[in-house]
């Protein structure tokens, strides 16, 4: 078991983001997490990386719990992981070859010839060789996903995880995407964990999918399993049922109450304790 | 009992933010070492910090200079010692104007360049995608920063002292024709080693804190576009009123 997520609870201010959440992902799979917007998801994955600890629970990454180690080992740790960013987070002031090149600048002697083959290789793999000279701002937002994708994988990670990997991509980018994390699970072995909302493309890749909803994970299981689950929170979240279980609106008083209502100070106080 | 409150409140806040600045100062100085064995990463940031400072610095000690020497020949002339020009420009730029029009002009140029830098490396990701590549961007971004900063202003402010009493020599000498010589001499007997130590310790001191203020504001700014606007606001008044109130302390302490 490569991450092994048990009863974590995480709060900011008083305001729980998720509490009891347990998680597994195992060596050579692909793992999702789903659910909509603003349940956590982001957090969870924040989590797994120790960019934050849990206030209780456990978070074993390749074995070790991670609030346990000390800064030095959390690094160590962290280059057997690679990371694909929401908004890529490409080095703005570097080109795409040296954004590739950087962690093995960083983190090995390399000769300058290996790590010239080596960025080469995977660019050529994300298909942009071609666009090694050019600077992030002269990227699309599919492009800029692919190079961070090179990024991610030049260090040979035992695990990769991605943000919502297809968000603000045009159908042939994500379909690119999706070609390259299936391509790379399965030629290297690489454990890859997803978080993202697009339930049929993950459902093409996957092989366990987790559900959350209001910082809990509601449902487990294979995509098949999820696909014929008669659980109402699942079903609403893979038909898009804009409203159910999961609700529409942000709570909020009665519609009619707060129009008719004389116009207060604050015209749009917030509901005590209201969470999204 | 609400005004105690809220001056309780303040000096709470003030001292928990010494404190916060104090740690993040031991943590960067721990990096410092490790820049050291990279030298390239500390060059580029001293021609970030410095290099590209250095027009509007020349521009400002010229102009200093020029207005020093008008002031001074204006004032020595009613006491018959306009000779003694030389001497009192050279004073003025090397124990006061020197070090601090050139921390507040630093402040404003390159502390807040460096401040929006890290804050929107913050707001875009890059710093955590170090980190999620086991890079420490205490190392790899602020402590370069902080040491090229700090080591910049000592070399911005000789320069700033060079063309200023160049500016006074300009109006002191070619226009209002007080002897060459005079000039000259005259800052030579009277300029000691203790009025420039003064300037350069003085240098040393604005460097660091402006420097060090410039890379919390940026590190701690709140990733979003108003919150690397306030840092940068922040940076460039915190950096003023310290290099004020420093100096007066220093200058005092000289005395």
């Amino acid at each position: 078991m490569i991450v092994d997520v048990r009863d974590a609870c995480y709060a900011v201010g008083g305001r729980e983001i998720f509490s009891g959440i347990s998680l597994q992902a195992l060596k050579g799979q692909i793992t999702a997490v789903m659910g909509p917007s603003g349940t956590g998801k982001t957090t969870l994955l924040r989590l797994i990386t120790a960019q934050i600890h849990a206030q209780r629970g456990e978070v074993r990454l390749f074995g070790e719990n991670l609030a346990t180690l000390n800064r030095k080992q959390l690094f160590t740790l962290r280059r057997r992981i690679g990371m694909l960013f929401q908004n890529s987070a490409l080095l703005t002031d570097f080109n795409v070859f040296e954004n590739v090149a950087f962690p093995l600048r960083e983190h090995t002697d390399l000769p300058e010839s290996l790590i010239r083959n080596l960025v080469l290789t995977r660019l050529n793999a994300v298909g942009l060789r071609g666009a090694a000279s050019l600077m992030p701002a002269e990227l699309s937002g599919g492009m800029a996903r692919r190079v961070a994708l090179a990024r991610a994988v030049v260090m040979d990670p035992e695990l990769l995880i991605y943000d919502e990997p297809f968000v603000g991509l045009d159908p042939i980018a994500r379909g690119v995407i999706l070609r390259l994390v299936q391509q790379l699970n399965r030629s290297l072995g690489i454990t890859s964990i997803i978080v993202s909302h697009d339930v049929s493309e993950l459902a093409k890749i996957t092989d366990r999918a987790y559900l959350m909803a209001a910082g809990k994970i509601v449902a487990e299981g294979t995509p098949a399993e999820l696909a014929a689950s008669q659980s109402p929170i699942v079903r609403q979240f893979i038909s898009g049922d804009p409203d159910g279980p999961s609700p529409f609106h942000y709570p909020a008083r009665d519609l009619g109450v707060q129009l008719l209502a004389d116009a207060p100070a604050k015209p749009c106080l917030p509901v005590p304790g209201a969470r999204p | 009992m609400s005004t105690t409150a809220t001056q309780d409140g303040f000096i709470l806040g003030s001292l928990a933010r010494v404190g916060r600045i104090a740690i993040f100062l031991v943590k960067v100085l721990t990096q410092c070492g490790a820049v050291l064995a990279r030298p390239s990463l500390v060059v580029n940031q001293i021609y970030n910090a410095g290099g590209r400072s250095l027009v509007i610095i020349m521009l400002s000690g010229l102009f200093t200079g020029m207005v020093l020497a008008l002031l001074g020949f204006n004032l020595l002339q009613r006491f018959g010692s306009e000779d003694a020009l030389g001497f009192a420009a050279a004073l003025a730029l090397l124990k006061e104007l020197g070090p601090v029009l050139t921390a507040l002009l630093f402040a404003g140029r390159a502390g807040t360049a460096l401040t929006s830098e890290i804050g929107l490396m913050r707001a875009t990701d890059q710093l955590t995608a170090m980190q999620m590549m086991a890079v420490d961007p205490l190392r790899y971004v602020v402590a370069p920063r902080f040491l090229g900063g700090l080591i910049s202003m000592p070399l911005l402010v000789a320069v700033y002292d060079m063309v200023g009493l160049f500016g006074a020599h300009l109006v002191g000498v070619q226009m209002m024709r007080i002897d060459n010589g005079s000039f000259w001499s005259q800052m030579q007997s009277a300029v000691s080693l203790r009025d420039v130590t003064e300037g350069i310790v003085k240098s040393l001191v604005f460097g660091f804190v402006c420097s060090l203020i410039a890379v919390y504001e940026g590190y701690h700014s709140d990733p979003t576009a108003e919150g690397v606007g306030l840092a940068t606001t922040r940076t460039v008044v915190a950096s003023s009123v310290l290099t004020l109130f420093l100096d007066y302390m220093l200058t005092a302490a000289f005395l």
